[in-house]
């Protein structure tokens, strides 16, 4: 039954989307695939147990905060501050949410999935799609190939990692700065978020000599300040009879119309 | 791992609860707010700087003090690849690569 259902569904994505939409996911897939089996096998090197990555991959399904609680947690660092780094990096899918159009994530107990598989990849996919029906089949093509690959992935590597030994000797621990490295740098080109990123990192650096494992990478989030812009001083020629209302930064309500300057 | 077990499934299950209310909260929220493109903009700079100083902080300390110049050349070359948009697993591989390199030469 199960199968039957599954192959007429995958019959009927197929002919929604056509074949390179479904080219793309399934490389998209793939990539994720790739990082799953770093993401695993770094982990278990780190000295977690597999179950970790393991647990974590399937029930948060969201690899760069996965990353970071690894990251802290291997360190040394406490798991809660560790989580609660994680579930900053995880606010995005908050707006992600906001950005998708009713339907897409599903219906009724489908949706209760659909929801889960929300991540980068099955929503820029989803947003791609010209109408409904192709972003719904697009959303739930990348969604449920990423919940496979992404644990399929941490899994095997896991595995990996775990015939390994002397993981330093191979370079293994250059792997984990690397992968995330890798990931961020197309946000790196920008240069303002360049720039306070680099000042978070000098500060997380700073402050390893003093804090405790976990809290240098929190504090790093100091750097923000950079990007907060002080509200220009001249009020601009007030297009909208708006009460002079104060913007405060980070403030949702005055950000709405005129804040470019 | 140096944290006890329940701590860690702790962190984890407030991890995966936590994401999950996100992705459901925008959904549901869809109708009532609009959220400024400010605010994800600032919360997605917040993600890349807590990465960007992990990534700092795993290839320059060990512990309080310094990992070595192994680690931090091979994450160097890679952030270098991974700039001119080398594929994901040369950049991955080539840090590995490096950074054992450096070592068997004894830096």
């Amino acid at each position: 039954m199960v199968e039957v259902f599954r192959i007429n569904s995958m019959r009927s994505i197929y002919r929604t989307l056509g074949r390179s939409v479904l080219t793309d996911i399934g490389l998209t897939c793939l990539a994720v695939f790739f990082i799953g089996l770093s993401y695993g096998a770094i982990a278990v090197a780190s000295g977690l147990p597999l179950w970790v990555p393991a647990v974590l991959s399937v029930l948060v399904l969201a690899g760069a905060s996965e990353f970071l609680f690894v990251g802290i947690v291997a360190a040394g660092g406490s798991p809660i501050a560790a989580a609660l780094a994680g579930l900053l990096v995880n606010s995005r899918h908050l707006p992600y949410g906001l950005a998708l159009p009713a339907g897409v994530t599903g219906r009724r107990w489908g949706r209760l999935l659909g929801t889960h598989v929300m991540n980068d990849e099955s929503v820029v996919f989803a947003l791609a799609q010209p109408d409904l029906p192709r972003k719904r089949a697009a959303y739930r093509a990348c969604g449920l190939g990423v919940l496979a690959c992404w644990p399929g992935g941490a899994v095997i590597g896991g595995l990996i990692g775990s015939a390994v030994h002397n993981t330093n000797a191979f370079g293994l621990d250059a792997m984990f700065p690397a992968v995330i490295l890798a990931l961020i740098v197309k946000d790196l080109r920008d240069a303002r978020t360049r720039r306070a990123a680099l000042a978070g990192a000098g500060i997380a650096l700073a402050a390893t000599r003093f804090l405790p494992a976990g809290l240098p990478v929190l504090l790093a989030l100091v750097a923000l300040l950079l990007l907060i812009r002080v509200p220009a001083a001249t009020p601009e020629p007030a297009a909208t009879p708006e009460p002079a209302a104060t913007p405060e930064p980070g403030h949702p309500v005055g950000a709405q119309a005129g804040t470019t300057p | 791992m140096k944290e006890p077990t329940t701590l860690v499934v702790a962190g984890l299950a407030t991890l995966a609860a936590g994401t999950y209310t996100f992705r459901l909260s925008g959904q549901l929220l869809r109708a009532r707010i609009t959220f400024p493109p400010r605010a994800a903009k600032l919360l997605e700079a917040a993600a890349v700087i807590l990465l960007a100083a992990l990534v700092a902080t795993t290839a320059l300390t060990e512990g309080h003090g310094f990992s070595g110049f192994a680690r931090p050349a091979g994450v160097l070359v890679a952030g270098v690849l991974a700039w001119r948009k080398a594929p994901f697993l040369v950049v991955v591989l080539a840090a590995a690569a490096v950074t054992a390199l450096l070592r068997v030469l004894g830096v």
